[in-house]
């Protein structure tokens, strides 16, 4: 029974790893809930300030992301011989390059071309 | 992995490898589909950004304020947050071997994952009904297409997880079938890290404006 239970277990690696236990998925489950349940609170209560609201909110939404990688996407500095953890180092280079350089690129463009019949209203 | 060291008498010396070495029958499926994962994370990176850039941009029509109902969002992402659970539930029964228990499982997905889908499709009805179409303002053509990105991607989620069920039920839970199972259990766990983004960025963050 044990041999044919190792066996099983060899021949179905790759799905196990990414299985979990039922403890993970509940704790993942239940930090996920506490992270999403405050935001929402804060912005309908709308009762702090809202650049501070603001900061929290997506301080909230980079941790729950981390909780999704570990808890349910089961990431770890060892999956594929570490290529998994390599291919998600690069995105997220490339998604904070393309994320900011667009944001600051285009914020700048609005701000100092602005159509010239709303130049007149500028101090 | 032999190199051919046989040949060398002959005084032709072989630089490389002969023998393929072995490439077992899905060996290389993870990581080729947490690849094409992270290049739809690409895909939703820029058109945050398109989103970020013309958020703002009203064209004198309606804000999110006028049109987002956050009681609603919140239903719709509890319902995608426990979809995701009930996946991660029927993998462990997968890993276990137990084949109605998992099946199970992924019909509550389903269920939830079309709950999800129709109540954002009741919401983009509401919101052409009242005039807030694409064509509206720059805000609403990057919120549809972000929002409608993500929501086209849940629906083949399903369309996929009913696929599996028959594949699965036809012929058991194989190594192949196993195979699939894990790489969509990835596919809708990542939709749901997307959604983290949609509803802080999109709704949350609306709503402050």
């Amino acid at each position: 029974m044990s041999s044919e239970v190792h066996a099983h277990a060899d021949a179905h690696h790759a799905a196990d790893d990414h299985a979990g236990t039922r403890q993970g998925q509940l704790i993942g489950f239940g930090l996920s809930v506490v992270l999403t349940a405050i935001p929402f609170l804060l912005v309908m209560n709308g009762s702090l300030d809202k650049q501070v609201t603001a900061l929290i909110i997506m301080a909230f939404a980079a941790v729950q992301v981390v909780v999704h990688m570990i808890f349910f996407l089961h990431m770890n500095t060892k999956a594929e011989g570490g290529w998994s953890m390599m291919a998600l180092i690069f995105t997220i280079i490339m998604v904070v390059i393309a994320l900011s350089g667009s944001l600051w690129v285009m914020h700048h463009l609005t701000t100092n071309m602005m159509p010239v019949h709303e130049m007149g209203s500028t101090p | 992995m032999t190199i051919a060291a046989g040949t060398m008498k002959a005084g032709e010396p072989v630089f490389y490898v002969v023998d393929e070495h072995d490439h077992p029958e899905g060996s290389s499926t993870m990581l080729g589909f947490w690849i094409y994962l992270m290049s739809d994370c690409l895909i939703f990176a820029i058109l945050f950004a398109v989103y970020g850039v013309l958020g703002a941009k009203y064209a004198a029509g309606p804000a999110p304020k006028d049109l987002f109902d956050l009681s609603l969002v919140a239903v719709n992402t509890s319902f995608l947050l426990l979809s995701s659970l009930t996946y991660g539930f029927a993998m462990l029964s997968m890993q276990q071997n137990r084949l109605g228990a998992m099946q199970g499982w992924l019909v509550i997905t389903g269920l939830f994952g079309l709950a999800f889908l129709g109540i954002e499709l009741t919401e983009f009805a509401h919101m052409i009904h009242e005039g807030a179409t694409p064509q509206r303002s720059a805000f609403l053509s990057s919120f549809f297409t972000l929002v409608g990105t993500h929501g086209l991607h849940v629906t083949f989620g399903l369309v996929w997880l009913v696929t599996l069920m028959v594949q699965v039920k036809r012929f058991g839970l194989i190594e192949a079938n196993r195979r699939r199972l894990v790489c969509l259990s990835l596919f809708w766990h990542f939709l749901d890290v997307i959604w983290i983004g949609v509803f802080t960025f999109v709704y949350l963050m609306g709503m402050l404006r």
